[in-house]
């Protein structure tokens, strides 16, 4: 209020400075280290991650499905055609289907749910239990995948799976993308983009689509760091396994329903 | 009497039949002429080498890549089709499995059914202008180029 | 015991390449429908993302099931030194092998990629009951082959017990391995029980029986050989306590299933609402499969009637393919319940909408691949009685039971 501390403080201003100076110098090598390098793998995965999504299905929007069109575009599945002669209906049953909008309603409370439905990508997959040859397995950083170049399609998994999440692949694939290899005759699932994985990308087409459309509804991350996101959001809300009775401890949680 | 000289005819004519094979000239290339090998001396390893045992090398690298995601090796498929793909003349890529093309120009003559360009790409995906989210994740030339020539030397 | 006489098959040459003609035709057929299959994709069966296995796998699980239960004849005749059985023991063996080699035809035709069967034969994981089949069908043919030369050869007659006792364990195995396909799949109402692998052995008791009844009959008619009653009202009798006992295992089983409220939804699918799957349980598995056979066999007169019996054993196969379209097609129809105590009311994905099932229709390439896997099964049959001495030259009632004969 007075002249006097109105007046500038230089000494003051230049040991702030100092400090501040300091102080980013000391983080800024964390903060580097902690961003994460977009280059391709050379180090074979490892089991110090496990990959793993929180959904929550309060934020999930009616309607949307601006997870389903990314992962259709990352993966090469709207490159599917429909085989000439065929009737849509059936090839509607028949066409791959990675992630899916699922709509509920309580039979007793009448509340109507949204959700996001997809490879679980679970710790103890009946998929991966049942097949002849090994190709579905599981991978160190927990990614539950299919092994194309073993796979008989045999679609075993695909009748073991409490999620419905495989897709048999019934017609020869015309386009196909170089960063998600599919053909005829083998069985596929969400592989949780392990191409982006592989690659240094910091999460899914899905997830990052949810967030472009402004609904925040999918967390990706490292189940395995508690400082991942989440992590954080896992321990911040109550969530649940989708069919946990089944005990198969999967990768990805929902909270809301 | 001339028995000895049919005898000795066949003799020569075999041995002028041998010398010549091990004689050896520039061997036929099966490298597509519009590609970007034409323009390269060696394959990621020598021709030879290449010729005998990229069936190998394609069984090991798929299986670290699916298992273990490793990414960044020189044998990477995308990085072969990058490569070997020939250009028409309207600047587009070829399939590089069709007819005439890199891989059935020796898999036709050896009757060996290519079973990879089911599932794979059989052009560069950039090129397909395909609208993608994130990036095509095709091999990166410089590096494979860069990694050096590889097992015991280069050969024309 | 009167020295039992074996010889070959000795109808007309004409008859008999008409009948491989017509075999061999409908097994071309099937091959071009599994080519169209393969080379097409799976787009033009019906199946599905969710009726994943359809004709093919009912036609091949309904075969490699009849199979095991084939032999069930000649383990009678060895393990329960059963004398009546024992000369029944080198068709039964026969049979047994050409059903299983059908089964498992028309179950490596209809892979995604067939051309990958060698990936199969040399890449294993055993934690799956699928790794452990291909052990046991595999195992289960040289096994059998063994037990005929043993039943053939003079000099094998030390090893006749031992591996008879062998096939009969494996083939326990092999029909309990096949019931644990679905068994062990915790994701689906209609399947996780424990009660399909004993269920399925006493399925294959039935319908491997009911076979090797009609093929015995046919056979016999047509080469003109004596089948006398007493063999055949035998072999009938034990096809009747068969049934009752599939009977027995499928009321436990929807009885079980009925009993907490987590299986309701699912059994009144099966039982009630199902459409299809319900007028195939009810009219197909109980009625044509189960009861019906049972009256015929067990009646005073029908009984004794050989038409009669030869209708009820073809009753049984029929309501043994109506059972196994219940179990694998419906079991997959039925929606998965993800979400107990909720109503799906929209899904991208077909995830049984309103609790709706999946559609499923099985189509021509299907049927086509399934009835070649019959054809192939016959014309290993037809073939190996013709060319091998596997069927004896009579089998009257005083030859099958020598008290008759001193009783004259």
């Amino acid at each position: 209020m007075t002249k006097e501390h109105e007046q500038v403080d230089e000494g003051r201003r230049s040991f702030l400075g100092t400090a501040a100076g300091v102080a980013a110098v000391s983080v800024a090598p964390g903060v580097i280290l902690h961003t994460v390098t977009a280059a391709p793998r050379s180090e074979a995965v490892t089991d110090a991650v496990r990959w793993g999504m929180l959904i929550d299905t309060a934020k999930c929007a009616d309607g949307c499905t601006a997870c389903v069109t990314a992962c259709e575009r990352e993966n090469g599945l709207d490159l599917q055609v429909k085989p000439e002669g065929e009737a849509a209906k059936k090839w509607d049953m028949q066409r791959s289907v990675w992630i899916r909008k699922v709509k509920l309603e309580d039979n007793l409370t009448r509340r109507v749910t949204n959700l996001p439905m997809l490879c679980q990508h679970c710790e103890h997959p009946p998929c991966v239990d049942v097949c002849p040859t090994g190709a579905s397995f599981k991978r160190a950083d927990g990614i539950v995948m299919v092994d194309r170049h073993t796979c008989i399609g045999c679609r075993y998994c695909m009748m073991a799976c409490p999620y419905k999440a495989r897709s048999f692949i019934h017609q020869a694939v015309a386009e196909k993308l170089t960063r998600a290899p599919r053909g005829k005759g083998c069985v596929e699932s969400c592989n949780l983009c392990v191409h982006r994985r592989d690659n240094g990308e910091a999460s899914t087409a899905c997830v990052d689509a949810c967030a472009s459309a402004g609904h925040h509804a999918m967390v990706f991350g490292d189940l395995k760091d508690p400082q991942s996101a989440v992590s954080k959001a896992l321990a911040g809300a109550a969530s649940r396994q989708i069919r946990a009775d089944l005990d198969l401890n999967t990768g990805v949680r929902y909270s809301g329903i | 009497m001339a028995n000895a000289v049919v005898r000795g005819l066949l003799a020569v004519a075999g041995l002028a039949w041998a010398l010549g094979a091990l004689a050896g000239p520039a061997r036929e290339t099966f490298v597509a002429p519009q590609s970007k090998a034409a323009g390269l001396t060696s394959c990621v390893e020598p021709t030879d080498f290449m010729r005998r045992n990229h069936m190998e090398l394609i069984k090991h690298e798929r299986h670290i890549v699916v298992h273990q995601g490793i990414r960044d090796s020189k044998y990477s498929l995308a990085g072969c089709v990058e490569c070997h793909v020939a250009y028409g003349p309207d600047k587009k890529p070829v399939s590089v499995h069709a007819e005439g093309q890199f891989c059935s120009r020796c898999h036709e003559y050896a009757a060996v059914d290519v079973n990879c360009f089911g599932c794979h790409s059989t052009v560069p995906n950039a090129a397909q202008g395909n609208a993608a989210l994130s990036g095509d994740y095709g091999p990166d030339m410089a590096q494979i180029q860069g990694k050096g020539a590889g097992v015991g030397g280069d050969t024309p | 015991m009167k020295r039992i006489v074996y010889r070959e098959w000795r109808i007309q040459p004409e008859r008999y390449w008409s009948l491989l003609g017509i075999l061999g035709a409908i097994a071309a057929v099937a091959g071009l429908a599994a080519l169209y299959m393969e080379h097409e994709g799976h787009w033009v069966t019906g199946m599905t993302n969710q009726v994943v296995w359809g004709t093919p796998h009912v036609f091949a699980v309904f075969l490699i099931v009849a199979a095991s239960g084939a032999l069930n004849v000649a383990s009678i005749g060895t393990v329960f030194s059963r004398t009546a059985y024992k000369s029944l023991g080198r068709l039964s063996g026969l049979l047994a092998i050409a059903l299983l080699i059908g089964g498992l035809l028309v179950l490596v035709l209809d892979l995604g990629r067939p051309e990958r069967l060698i990936v199969a034969a040399t890449t294993y994981n055993f934690k799956s009951i699928f790794a452990w089949n291909i052990y046991l069908y595999t195992g289960f043919i040289v096994i059998v082959a063994a037990y005929l030369w043993t039943m053939a050869e003079r000099k094998a007659d030390a090893y006749y017990k031992p591996v008879g006792y062998l096939a009969f364990v494996w083939r326990l195995l092999l029909t309990m391995g096949t019931g644990s396909i679905f068994g062990f799949l915790v994701a689906r109402q209609a399947y996780d029980t424990a009660i399909l692998p004993p269920m399925f052995i006493i399925m294959s008791f039935a319908y491997g029986l009911a076979i090797f009844i009609l093929v015995l009959m046919f056979a016999y008619e047509q080469d003109q050989r004596p089948l006398g009653d007493v063999l055949l009202f035998k072999l009938k009798n034990l096809l009747g306590v068969f049934v009752a006992a599939i009977l027995f295992m499928t009321l436990i089983y929807h009885l079980t299933k009925l009993y907490g409220a987590k299986n309701l939804d699912v059994e009144a699918f099966i039982l009630v609402h199902g459409g299809v799957y319900t007028a195939l349980f009810w009219v197909g598995w109980v009625l044509v499969g189960g009861l019906l056979p049972l009256g015929i066999v067990y009646h005073p007169v029908l009984g004794k009637d050989r038409n009669w019996i030869a209708a009820a054993s073809a009753m049984v196969i029929l309501g043994g393919m109506a059972a196994m379209y219940v179990i694998i097609i419906g079991g997959q129809a039925y929606p998965l319940q993800m979400f107990p105590g909720q109503t799906l009311l929209e899904s991208g994905f077909f995830d049984g909408v309103n609790g709706q099932p999946a559609w499923y229709r099985p189509s021509i390439p299907e049927v086509l691949l399934g009835l070649g896997g019959v054809a192939v099964a016959l014309i290993i049959t037809a073939v190996g009685v013709r060319v091998l001495q596997f069927l004896p030259e009579s089998l009257a009632d005083p030859i099958v039971d020598p008290h008759l004969a001193a009783k004259g």
